[in-house]
């Protein structure tokens, strides 16, 4: 067995319409700032998986993202490899985080 | 005899004991089941109440989908039970996928809370036969900020075709509410869908709540037709085939 850590970035799918992302441009002009265009707010779950390696792993984290995470009719979603030592935040996150120590 | 009709509380479920009163006014025997529990208690329909089950998170509606007793629920429903979903408990619906579409963040990004009309598309349904007539507006509350109706263009056209669209969002006189209506249709749903029913047509849900209008005194009755259309239907579904009683 082998920890793996993973983010899942979820967007809402490509026109759909996406009011927070809609709300924050039009923030943008108070800020004194031009030319961003096209904001999507989505949002980006972190997770660490116990499996027999990196495949068996990632085809967890997919089934996670297609039942839960995300809704197939509505958003689409990235899954993101990440370092499983360097992306625990903070040293004392939790024991979990000690235990897994470098990969 | 009365007939046993069932209310789920989840956690952070916030309308239950309304539709409980509502259901009692319209005859019904109406009991609640707990989120944990698997059986269904022998109930002949089942309502999922208003309310912001395990506090909205990730997106409403989804946590409860996995819930023990959404799994019964989710049986019994194939096996042709009667299942209800008002506000909260149509997003629960719809992400468990009993009923087609999806509800998005409203469009104005506001959470709402006011009156709306709606009218009923069709009354060859368990949940809108006693109403008096389609298309005649019914006053009721919304009191939502996900509850802007979605179903890509090919999944509309199916809705529209297999008359999945159970209520629309109205104006006063019962013309439909135009997509960009942020007076007659607060949440911008696609086609002013407020309501929509499974393709077998024993699985509902809607954005407003029948249940905040069931009684005179609540400023409008509007919403007691449906109540007790659920209601009637379910006596005779039990009346048709006897409930198993809590088949563990």
């Amino acid at each position: 067995m082998s920890t793996h850590r993973f983010a899942v970035n979820v967007t809402p799918k490509p026109g759909i319409l996406d009011p927070q992302g809609r709300a924050v441009e039009g923030s943008l002009g108070h800020l004194g700032i031009e030319g961003v265009s096209a904001v999507r707010v989505g949002r980006r779950v972190e997770l660490t998986v116990e499996a027999a390696d990196e495949q068996a792993a990632r085809s967890v984290v997919e089934r996670l993202a297609t039942e839960l995470l995300a809704n197939p009719l509505i958003e689409v979603y990235a899954i993101e490899p990440l370092a499983a030592a360097s992306s625990v935040v903070g040293a004392s996150a939790s024991s979990q985080a000690a235990e897994e120590g470098p990969a | 005899m009365t007939v046993r009709v069932g209310v789920v509380i989840f956690p952070g479920s916030n309308c239950d004991r309304d539709t409980l009163h509502a259901l009692r006014l319209a005859g019904a025997e109406a009991v609640s089941l707990w989120h944990e529990q698997a059986s269904l208690d022998g109930v002949a329909a089942v309502v999922l109440p208003g309310g912001f089950a395990y506090g909205d998170y990730l997106r409403a509606g989804v946590i409860a989908r996995f819930s023990p007793v959404m799994r019964s629920i989710a049986a019994f429903a194939a096996d042709g039970g009667l299942v209800l979903g008002i506000c909260n408990g149509f997003q629960v619906i719809a992400e468990a996928g009993l009923v087609p579409g999806a509800l998005l963040r409203n469009r104005g990004l506001r959470f709402l809370g006011r009156d709306v009309a709606i009218a009923a598309e069709r009354l060859d349904t368990p949940f809108t036969h006693a109403l008096a007539a389609a298309g005649e507006p019914l006053r009721m509350p919304i009191a939502h900020g996900e509850g802007c109706y979605f179903a890509d263009p090919a999944a509309l056209d199916g809705l529209e075709r297999d008359r999945g669209v159970l209520f629309r969002y109205v104006h006063g006189d019962g013309r439909r509410a135009a997509e960009d209506d942020r007076d007659a249709n607060p949440n911008g749903s696609v086609h002013a869908i407020a309501g929509v029913i499974s393709p077998n047509g024993n699985v509902a849900g809607l954005m407003p709540h029948p249940e905040r209008a069931s009684e005179g005194i609540l400023g409008s009755d509007d919403g007691a037709g449906i109540i007790r259309s659920l209601v009637e239907s379910a006596a005779r579904a039990a009346n048709a085939r006897p409930a198993v009683v809590n088949a563990s």
